[in-house]
């Protein structure tokens, strides 16, 4: 017997883009391109430790993610996919954060008169719009450095190693690299708490792990992060 | 205990406001905050001034009617008490004390340290109620509620709607308010036919009105009732949940 019951509701524009209306649901799709973003930065920091075995197994690396699921899909085919998906979940993540703050600005138009001040927020949540700028301005700096290599000091046809080494051993880009990546662990240390709640993940016998979750995938992502500009300018890597 | 309040005074909701200076002297220890303003009041009328508009009901901390902006803290310094329940002790002689009102586009103004919160009842009408079967009262223990929901339920209803939540977060968001009354009935059994049609409806009213989150948690820090921003991740579950089902899967 063919029963049809009606929705509750009716059925609107598809699960995604019903979330993408409402402020709620921005968050939700933020905390899901931020995890995405998570995933990437955390084997994006164990990747490159390969910097310290050596030349030849960074390069060897460097290599092998043009490989991935090769022959299965062309060489550098699995890797423009995964970079499609990190540019998708960046673009929602980043419009998203600009319509949010635009309708939290809406939501308190005038500011207290009288001195105020925050009782528990702490730094790295009140600073997460100026960290995600930097960090995006970082992204793109980071991406015409050592990706396609438009602002990197070696010389064309250099391995993935030298490129690295090259940029690295300046001091300012050095310098900038550490600046950028302080500015992600910050980010990084109210986001993952904060994805916690906006996903929902909440349950009153795990939730005093989440503050330790967060400050340690920070410290392990940032730590490796800033090793390795400071490993290249006191030479233990050249 | 004498002291200098610094208080916003604004004659209508588009009028400017300003801080005006006030001498409260011989105020007793004892007196709570509002008794304190009364008798600036009693001195103001006797004097052939407009009286400080100030909003208060029970005084005795359940109503939610009082609400006070005090030295940038909503309900003043001491932690989970409202403006009424503020006693003028936990303040030293000499001390200078400015009170604002909230300030949020969700409440606006309407006069001196008076605001709006009609925007908490567009919420509570658009979901905030259970259907039951009309008829004589049923037995009281129809219904098993297990103790764990029981409790979960009472911690939310203990929400007195004040506004100090959207009064204190940077983002002017209503979230903490919304999730306590939402949880408070999509915990218990006779909240569960509507718990979905009610998250959405709850929460798309809320967004008309106020800011977005980014869990600060001051909300729950200037909350007189100690509700949790736990109740805030189980409001953002049941929305998620709302958006996925119910939809016809041929
Ligand atoms: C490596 C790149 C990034 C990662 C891994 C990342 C990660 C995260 C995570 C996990 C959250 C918490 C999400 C939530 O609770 O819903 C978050 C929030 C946020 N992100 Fe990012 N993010 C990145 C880049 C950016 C960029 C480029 C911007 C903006 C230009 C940005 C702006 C924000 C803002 C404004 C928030 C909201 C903060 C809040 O609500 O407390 N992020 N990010
Ligand atoms: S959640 Fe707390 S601060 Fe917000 S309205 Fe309810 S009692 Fe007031
Ligand atoms: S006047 Fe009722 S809670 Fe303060």
């Amino acid at each position: 017997m063919a029963t049809t019951s009606a929705p509750a509701r009716p059925a609107r524009s598809g699960f995604l883009l019903d979330l993408y209306r409402s402020a709620l649901g921005k968050k939700y799709l933020m905390a899901v391109s931020g995890i995405v973003g998570l995933g990437y930065v955390f084997a994006h920091m164990l990747g490159n430790l390969k910097l310290y075995q050596s030349a030849e197994d960074f390069n060897a690396y460097a290599a092998f993610l043009r490989r991935l699921l090769y022959p299965i899909l062309p060489e550098s085919g699995t890797l423009n996919l995964l970079r499609l998906v990190l540019i998708a979940a960046l673009v929602v993540h980043v419009v998203s954060a600009y319509q949010l703050t635009v309708m939290n600005r809406r939501a308190r138009p005038e500011r207290y008169k009288g001195p105020r001040d925050y009782v528990v927020a702490d730094f790295a949540a009140r600073t997460m719009r100026w960290t995600g700028v930097i960090v995006l301005l970082f992204i793109g700096y980071h991406l015409a450095d050592l990706t396609l290599g438009w602002v990197n000091p070696a010389p064309s046809g250099s391995t993935p190693y030298e490129k690295v080494i090259a940029s690295f051993s300046s001091l300012p880009i050095a310098a900038f690299y550490l600046v950028a990546n302080t500015a992600l662990g910050l980010h990084l240390y109210h986001g993952v708490w904060s994805l916690f709640q906006s996903m929902g993940w909440n349950n009153r016998r795990f939730n005093h792990l989440r503050r330790s979750f967060a400050t340690g995938f920070t410290l392990v992502v940032v730590g490796g992060n800033l090793s390795f500009p400071i490993a290249v300018q006191l030479g233990i890597i050249s | 205990m004498n002291l200098t309040l610094r208080v916003w005074r604004q004659a209508g909701p588009t009028a400017p406001g300003r801080f005006e200076t006030y001498e409260a002297k011989g105020v007793s220890e004892d007196s709570s905050f509002l008794e304190m303003l009364d008798t600036v009041n009693e001195g103001l009328i006797g004097a052939g001034h407009e009286p400080i508009e100030f909003m208060h009901d029970c005084r005795e901390g359940i109503c939610g009617t009082c609400a006070l902006m005090i030295n940038g803290q909503a309900h003043g310094p001491a932690e989970r008490t409202t403006t009424c329940q503020l006693h003028m002790r936990t303040f030293s002689d000499g001390d200078e004390i400015i009170v604002e009102p909230w300030r949020a586009a969700g409440f606006p103004i309407v006069k001196d340290l008076v605001v709006d919160r009609s925007a908490f009842d567009r919420i509570i009408e658009s979901g905030g109620y259970v259907s039951v079967a009309t008829g004589s009262a049923q037995d009281a223990n129809l219904i098993p509620i297990a103790k764990d929901s029981a409790d979960i339920a009472m911690d939310a209803a203990a929400c007195i709607g004040c506004g100090a939540c959207v009064a204190a977060c940077p983002n002017g968001a209503g979230q903490l308010f919304t999730a306590a009354k939402l949880m408070h009935l999509n915990s218990l059994p006779q909240g569960q036919p509507e718990r979905y049609e009610r998250t959405v409806a709850m929460v798309e009213v809320m967004e008309e009105h106020f800011g977005s989150c980014t869990n600060y948690g001051e909300c729950e820090a200037a909350c007189p009732k100690g509700i949790s921003v736990d109740f805030i991740a189980a409001m953002n579950r049941d929305y998620r949940k709302a958006l996925s089902r119910n939809r016809r899967s041929a």
